[in-house]
């Protein structure tokens, strides 16, 4: 699903957040990415988003090279993947139903589709009898669910989480891992980047680490055990 | 990817149709500022419409002029009275002359010492030096312009007639008068049109700095820039139709306040002068004008602030 070949990121200015990153991320499997803030987790779900492109090296994403990819058909690549964030990026201007709408209002759904759409990803994630709420009114764990919502609202393939547990207490942090389990099971491929290694070690996936930009740790990349820094 | 890169027309339509009317809502949402907005706008198309009106009035008003064109035809010295007496009961029978007024020699003296204020040089003179005039009044069709020339160039052609003069010439001062005023009121409408265009740029510069989260939200879940530019493409058009509707009712509304006041002053003129308002083609110029600036404002604001937005 996922296959970094030797991307690196260097910013303006000389820092480099990612250097020789080499992982492969098979289909329909859900894998963490570890490592202390400043490893340069967010940088590299950005790169797979395209909201940053990497300087040297490729990304292939679902069998497309990414740097074959122009400004103007990023949005077509982001389609086809959910993106969770930490803050939950919710537009708080308008009810639940329409932030989680958003997705397929932008590829032009019906509006009955939308409606049964945006209904079975609330019941998803239990929040069904919040629809008409403002998101401003939601807890911190009701909101990063309506974000996990409009995540999968769509059904991408992809999904990435960045510390979509960062503001909650471990029980909910628990409870959104195990949601994230689910879509996992009926087949969406996930890559969440968390710092919190109890939880990761409690949910027994396998993980990606890193430490100041480069791999440490591969347990996800098949055939790779333990693959030292490069 | 696998799906999505293909252009779906009927997602287009549904998004077009869906934009169009969330852009109207987004509007009626903030009608303050929504009104604001279009009350600027449409004063600022009022003013050269109001100014079209009042230009293309003065000219029909001017083309009404047209029939009281006259043709005076000086006889030659030697002409006596009687004689003329005959052209004028012959041009009397002329299809194309309304009807020929005699001036004698003698009411001609009376009225040059009148009007020209040379009266007492006159009695010096032996003999009366003016001729016989004839005022002719033509048949004026408007739709044949050059009718009048043909007729004076008969008219001249009389051996009795030594001068055939139309007095005309204020009439073509006229039309350089308002040949003028045209152009002023193009380079006002002008520049209160770059006026809107700048108002609806910067309404929708402002509207976007205020939707930057959902800007940027929508870029990360995959709105293409198109998608992203049409809600505000929309609500320049929106600004540009209503201020243009609203532009055709205070003129309207201006021109009924004038009209009794002219009625009265044509009446004044024994003239049945009326005051026309703007034609079904002025209409749609307008509304076409207004909508377009409002979209070309749009398009600019657009162009130059959306790309700045990128999600981080």
């Amino acid at each position: 699903m996922i296959h970094f070949d030797n991307v690196s990121k260097r910013y303006p200015g000389g820092y480099e957040a990612l250097s020789q990153v080499s992982f492969r991320l098979p289909r329909g499997k859900m894998a963490y990415l570890t490592g202390h803030s400043g490893a340069g987790k967010s940088t590299l779900l950005k790169l797979i988003a395209l909201i940053e492109r990497p300087s040297r090296g490729q990304i292939i994403l679902d069998g497309v090279n990414l740097n074959h990819i122009s400004n103007r058909n990023v949005p077509y690549i982001r389609r086809n993947i959910g993106i969770i964030f930490q803050n939950h990026h919710l537009l708080y201007d308008r009810p639940v139903f329409d932030n989680i709408a958003m997705p397929l209002v932008i590829q032009g759904y019906r509006h009955k589709e939308i409606q049964r759409r945006v209904r079975a990803a609330l019941d998803q994630v239990g929040l069904l009898k919040k629809e008409k709420s403002d998101p401003i009114t939601l807890s911190g764990g009701e909101q990063q669910r309506v974000g996990i919502a409009r995540a999968i609202v769509h059904k991408p393939a992809l999904l990435l989480a960045d510390e979509p547990t960062g503001n909650l207490d471990p029980e909910l942090s628990l409870e959104i891992m195990q949601l994230f389990e689910r879509f996992n099971q009926v087949g969406t491929s996930v890559l969440i980047a968390s710092h919190d290694l109890d939880l990761i070690q409690h949910m027994g996936a396998q993980a990606l680490s890193l430490k100041d930009g480069r791999v440490v740790e591969d347990e996800i990349t098949p055939g790779e055990t333990t693959a030292g820094a490069a | 990817m696998r799906k999505g890169t293909q252009f779906n027309i009927r997602a287009y339509l549904i998004n077009h149709a869906r934009v169009l009317l969330g852009s109207l809502g987004h509007l009626t949402r903030q009608p303050m500022s929504t009104a604001m907005t279009t009350a600027v706008i449409a004063i600022a198309l009022t003013l050269p419409a109001g100014l079209y009106l009042a230009l293309n009035n003065i000219s029909g008003l001017s083309e009404s002029w047209d029939s009281s064109t006259k043709i005076s035809l000086f006889l030659h010295t030697s002409v006596t009275e009687t004689q003329a007496q005959a052209l004028v009961k012959k041009l009397q029978l002329h299809n194309e002359i309304d009807h020929v007024s005699l001036i004698s020699r003698e009411q001609g003296l009376e009225q040059f010492k009148q009007l020209s204020g040379f009266g007492s040089a006159l009695q010096f003179l032996d003999n009366n030096p003016l001729p016989v005039v004839l005022v002719v009044q033509p048949i004026v069709d408007p739709k044949r312009p050059n009718q009048i020339q043909h007729l004076l160039k008969e008219l001249e052609s009389d051996k009795l007639v030594e001068l055939a003069q139309l007095d005309m010439q204020w009439v073509k001062r006229l039309y350089a008068l308002l040949e003028i005023a045209h152009r002023v009121i193009w380079a006002i409408g002008s520049l209160l049109g770059l006026a809107v265009l700048l108002i609806v740029g910067n309404t929708i510069r402002l509207d976007i700095q205020n939707r930057r989260a959902e800007i940027e939200v929508s870029k990360l879940i995959g709105a293409s820039n198109a998608f992203i530019r049409r809600p505000f493409l929309y609500t320049g058009f929106w600004y540009g139709l209503s201020g243009g509707i609203l532009a055709w009712l205070l003129t309207s509304l201006s021109l009924s306040l004038l009209a009794e006041p002219v009625e009265k002053l044509a009446l004044l003129y024994h003239s049945d002068f009326q005051l026309s308002g703007l034609s079904a083609g002025d209409i749609t110029n307008l509304l076409a004008a207004s909508c377009g600036l409002g979209l070309l404002g749009s398009w600019l604001a657009v162009g130059r602030h959306l790309d700045e937005i990128e999600p981080s």
